[in-house]
């Protein structure tokens, strides 16, 4: 079982549906939390990318075999199929090329897990709307010319992009305020999305 | 003074890259901490160009602190509480173990009649070290610059004598840069009329001008612009004003002086020449067929070492682009590894001094 009571919404679903034994990738790890979840709860061969050294340190000091990187130009060094399962969470929307990166995710690895944050949410919609100012969020909480998230999309957005690359969508989850919500209205209700998909 | 080292006589020849064999080669080492009943702590450290097996211990000559004893000792990120570590001097060096001032099988000095060796010849002493010691699998190899060439190269030609190897501020080949410098050292040795094409053991006076020189020059890309800046700037050295002489009036002058003559010292010149030779001659892709994933194949998913490679963000000698260059090898050979590019203000030399972050990297991935 893995220990998902202290990993933020996406990673704690992404945790439970990663089989054991697996090999994964985790791209934009982070700290490694989910990594070592799934390490130490489902013998999982953990691999990650992050662009933070200090992050990085942190991965390393508990034992993770993790690479200061760029996901937009360090994947390309990894074999095709080299993974069981690619993760990429809260960093497509980073990407120089989201779409590129997703055929990239879907090379390195069989399937992969992806979630980002919504700008269909009904708060941003709003916020646009009536102050006619890009949103500054609790869930995206960075002024627009700071932001490191270069393509906003929405959930409708990446469906779309699935299709036109020819990508399958296995399972979908809706979030907001750290909640998972249904999958009604979600390009409206949900402040962020988790998508498992796998190559069409 | 320190005890002498322990001494391990290869009992069999050493067969080097150059074609010849290397027989009676001794190789002198240091271990500190217990080994566990069942072998399995042992750390091999492998040291670089200048240093010697005395990593946590005094140095004999110089009386100095061992070179990484802020790493190596009880309770240090390398805890010799926990670990059985192995310090051993390079074959070629020339502190005990096998090298040009050795006698050859005539009683006289080898001089330049040592055989050319490599760093792959290094690593194959230090490997029939490890089967003279009974250790069949290292619990991990470490090395810094030319240390760290020794743990890739050991990890290339032995997989499956080391479950972890940590490479730090490295490369897997040298660069025409790095050639470069070594041989305006070397040059600077061969130019001295005391070198005497290397037959100097029997005289008085040994090429510690040139000696001195190489030192100078090497130690210039050891260190990082910025650091010279802060630590010397154009500081005058003991006076008020310029002499308009060629005394040394710049604090940085009188200290790359001092690191030239404190060197001749404790070092061999001619062990420098062929030292030097050994890492310009490295490049672990072109032994394995030209391509560096291949090297490493013997470390494909779920078999071989664990990898941790470390840059410093000063370091110009080896800069972070040699470290990518490996870490994406790897990750085509499907090898777990870590990667981090640590800042540091000190150059190449930051490996051996106070980087905090290093230190708990080396822990975390030892102890992981």
């Amino acid at each position: 079982m893995v220990d998902a009571s202290t990993l933020r919404s996406d990673l704690a679903v992404i945790a439970r549906h990663v089989p054991a034994g697996v090999r994964v990738l985790d791209i934009g790890c982070g700290d490694g939390a989910l990594m070592a979840a799934l390490r130490d709860g489902k013998q999982v061969d953990a691999r990650g990318i992050e662009i933070d050294g200090a992050l990085v340190e942190r991965c390393v000091a508990r034992g993770l075999s993790v690479v200061q990187g760029d996901a937009d130009r360090d994947l390309a060094f990894y074999p095709d199929g080299a993974f069981d399962v690619a993760i990429l969470s809260q960093t497509l929307q980073t990407a120089a090329r989201p779409d590129r990166m997703l055929a990239e995710l879907l090379r390195v690895g069989r399937r992969a897990f992806v979630s980002f944050p919504n700008f269909a949410y009904w708060r941003m919609r709003w916020a646009l709307l009536s102050r006619g100012r890009m949103p500054v969020t609790r869930h995206l909480p960075v002024t627009w010319y700071e932001t490191e998230n270069i393509h906003h999309m929405t959930v409708r957005d990446f469906e779309e992009l699935a299709r036109d690359l020819g990508i399958a969508i296995e399972n979908r989850w809706f979030f907001t305020r750290e909640r998972e919500i249904g999958p009604a209205g979600a390009n409206w209700r949900a402040e962020y999305a988790l998508f498992e998909v796998r190559r069409g | 003074m320190a005890a002498p080292s322990l001494t391990y006589t290869l009992p069999q020849p050493l067969p080097l890259d150059g074609g010849q064999a290397l027989e009676g080669a001794a190789i002198a080492y240091e271990t500190y901490g217990e080994l566990a009943a069942d072998k399995s702590n042992a750390i091999l450290v492998c040291h670089a160009l200048t240093g010697d097996q005395y990593v946590a211990s005094p140095h004999p000559v110089t009386g100095k602190p061992g070179w990484w004893e802020r790493m190596v000792g009880p309770g240090k990120p390398i805890d010799t509480n926990r670990y059985h570590v192995i310090c051993a001097n390079v074959i070629g060096s020339c502190m005990g173990s096998t090298g040009p001032a050795s006698a050859a099988p005539d009683g006289r000095p080898w001089a330049m009649r040592f055989p050319v060796i490599t760093i792959r010849d290094m690593v194959r002493g230090l490997v029939s070290l490890l089967d003279g010691l009974g250790i069949e699998r290292l619990h991990a190899v470490v090395g810094g610059s030319m240390g760290g060439m020794q743990t890739l190269s050991l990890a290339a030609n032995f997989p499956d004598r080391a479950a972890r190897v940590l490479a730090i501020a490295t490369t897997a080949r040298h660069s025409a840069q790095n050639i470069a410098f070594h041989e305006v050292g070397r040059q600077a040795i061969m130019a001295d009329p005391n070198w005497r094409d290397g037959d100097y053991y029997s005289h008085d006076s040994a090429p510690d001008a040139g000696l001195a020189v190489a030192r100078m020059a090497a130690h210039i890309t050891y260190l990082s612009e910025a650091g010279l800046t802060e630590k010397f700037g154009r500081r005058l050295q003991d006076r008020d004003a310029k002499s308009f002489g060629f005394d040394a009036d710049f604090q940085v002058e009188s200290y790359l002086r001092y690191q030239g003559s404190g060197f001749t010292r404790r070092f061999d010149a001619n062990s420098y020449l062929y030292i030097t030779r050994a890492m310009d001659y490295l490049d672990i892709a072109e032994e394995h067929g030209g391509k560096l994933a291949d090297a490493f194949a013997g470390h494909a998913m779920g078999k071989g070492a664990r990898f941790c490679l470390v840059s410093f963000d000063t370091d110009w000698l080896y800069p972070t682009a040699e470290s990518r260059h490996v870490v994406h090898a790897l990750n085509a050979a499907g090898a777990p590894v870590s990667f981090v590019e640590l800042s540091a203000p000190f150059g190449h030399d930051s490996f051996l001094l106070d980087v905090p972050a290093l230190d708990r990297v080396v822990k975390g991935f030892l102890d992981g």
